[in-house]
């Protein structure tokens, strides 16, 4: 059960976090870019697409077996367009408002490639429970993104956030003598926003992999005996200052070995040669 | 006469696909490398998206309109798209193959376009007639492929240009995008109506 409960946690790690469909992979760039103008806007669209995505996913797991692999492109094309009209139906009934702020992107979820992405790399190889996780944590990495680019554009665009769809109400942030910066809800706001929020992530991951990476150098280093400060007890096995330790004298065994078989080495090489 | 002149005037520069209406990002992005990738690949979206219109037209308005089932034109829409995109891989494979071999990859990517979709959905939601319909796609694909050969141009300087490291690959890309995009948005202002 444990086991099983970590692999679920892994896939939603990996999907929201580590391999993030927008910020990581860069997937489904025209309705990030597009609908971005609100937060209100990017969670109607985050929830269309974490429908349509464990929906699709949950299907084509189920059919895997049945699709020859000639035609599973097409196969997994129609079925999420089936989805995506049945999302666009509901929410045509049942949140106008939504509907007329998304437009056209509601149908263009079917071409959107997180979704044919997460049907081709997992879906069509895994078992239905964990197709339908894998989904519900792509579509939350996806809707995640899209309200924090919206945040920043609805922030600076207008000054408030969680506006309605139709552009009403919402709560205002900043007062009067904040002035709108209209460029962040034009086309090229979007560009930019996406920009930056991009290398602030690069940015992010390059200091957690370098930190990674010294963390790494300094316990092989530990293990090896050539740590300047820290050293491990060899008595409890715990790891301890230098100072505190100051029965160590021994050299590491591994240094005079080493050295030796060196030496075996080239006297083997000088008569060879001679 | 003027109205078909409208139309390609806004398809083209105010309503472009790329800078003001978002369609086709993922082939902006990965095909802009060099202008004559970026030409092939935006005259395979022209070649598509023109033909696309006129078909994607007649099977709404012929098929799906006559027999009520017009909430199906997505999943119509998109197994048109496909099959187009599909014969037109094998027409290019056997009789252009340097363009083939030049697209390579993305060709299978323009059914998964939005542009092309989204423009066989446009023609529908403005109630275009079949003539206006196909000239929107052509002329929406011209814009496209205005826009994604511009941008090449520009991204081959920034091959040359030294960002800081956070900004290496796909951020620096983006805002230059945005900088193209703002000079986009200075044909917004125009009104071709009058």
């Amino acid at each position: 059960m444990c086991m099983k409960k970590n692999k679920y946690l892994s896939i939603f790690k990996e999907g929201v976090l580590t391999n993030n469909p927008t910020f990581v992979q860069l997937l489904g760039m025209c309705p990030t870019l597009a609908v971005t103008t609100s937060v209100t806007n990017a969670i109607g669209m985050g929830a269309a697409v974490i429908v349509v995505l464990m929906c699709s996913n949950l299907f084509i797991s189920l059919v895997r077996k049945l699709i020859p692999p000639e035609v599973r492109i097409a196969s997994y094309i129609v079925i999420i367009s089936g989805f995506v009209t049945a999302v666009e139906l509901v929410i045509k009934a049942f949140f106008p408002a939504i509907d007329a702020a998304l437009g056209l992107f509601i149908p263009l979820i079917v071409v959107n490639c997180i979704i044919l992405a997460r049907a081709e790399a997992f879906a069509s190889k895994n078992p239905p429970l964990p197709s339908v996780v894998d989904g519900l944590a792509t579509g939350i990495g996806f809707t995640a993104a899209l309200t924090c680019i919206a945040a920043v554009r609805e922030l600076l665009g207008s000054g408030r956030l969680f506006a309605g769809a139709d552009g009403s109400g919402g709560i205002t942030i900043f007062g009067e003598w904040f002035t709108p910066v209209t460029i962040f809800l034009l086309p090229s706001g979007a560009f930019l926003t996406l920009g930056f929020l991009i290398a602030l992530v690069q940015k992010v991951t390059a200091t957690r992999l370098e930190r990674k990476r010294i963390h790494d150098l300094e316990m092989d280093a530990l293990e090896a005996g050539y740590h300047k400060t820290l050293v491990r007890d060899p008595e409890t096995g715990k790891i301890v200052k230098r100072k505190d330790l100051a029965a160590i004298e021994e050299v590491p065994v591994a240094l005079d070995e080493m050295t030796e078989t060196d030496e075996e080495d080239k006297k083997e090489e000088e008569g060879g040669n001679v | 006469m003027s109205e078909i002149f409208m139309i390609m005037f806004a398809a083209i520069l105010t309503e472009n696909f790329i800078f003001a209406k978002f369609y086709g990002i993922c082939p902006f992005l990965g095909v802009s490398d060099k202008p004559s990738t970026a030409l092939g690949m935006g005259m395979a979206v022209t070649f598509v998206m023109t033909i696309s219109s006129a078909a994607t037209w007649a099977v709404y308005y012929l098929i799906l309109a006559p027999l009520g089932l017009e909430y199906l034109k997505t999943i119509a829409f998109i197994l048109v798209i496909a099959s187009l995109v599909q014969f037109i891989e094998m027409f290019l494979r056997k009789n252009i193959p340097s363009l083939y071999s030049a697209l390579g990859i993305y060709l299978p990517l323009i059914t998964t376009n939005c542009a092309v979709l989204g423009s066989a959905l446009v023609n529908i939601q403005e109630g275009y007639n079949f003539f206006e319909s196909v000239v929107f796609g052509f002329s929406a694909a011209i814009g496209f492929t205005m826009a994604i050969v511009v941008f090449a141009g520009v991204r081959e300087r920034l091959v040359l240009a030294d960002p800081p490291k956070a900004f290496r690959g796909y951020p620096i890309l983006l805002i230059a995008a945005a900088m193209v995009a703002m000079a986009f948005s200075g044909f917004a202002g125009m009104d071709f109506t009058r």
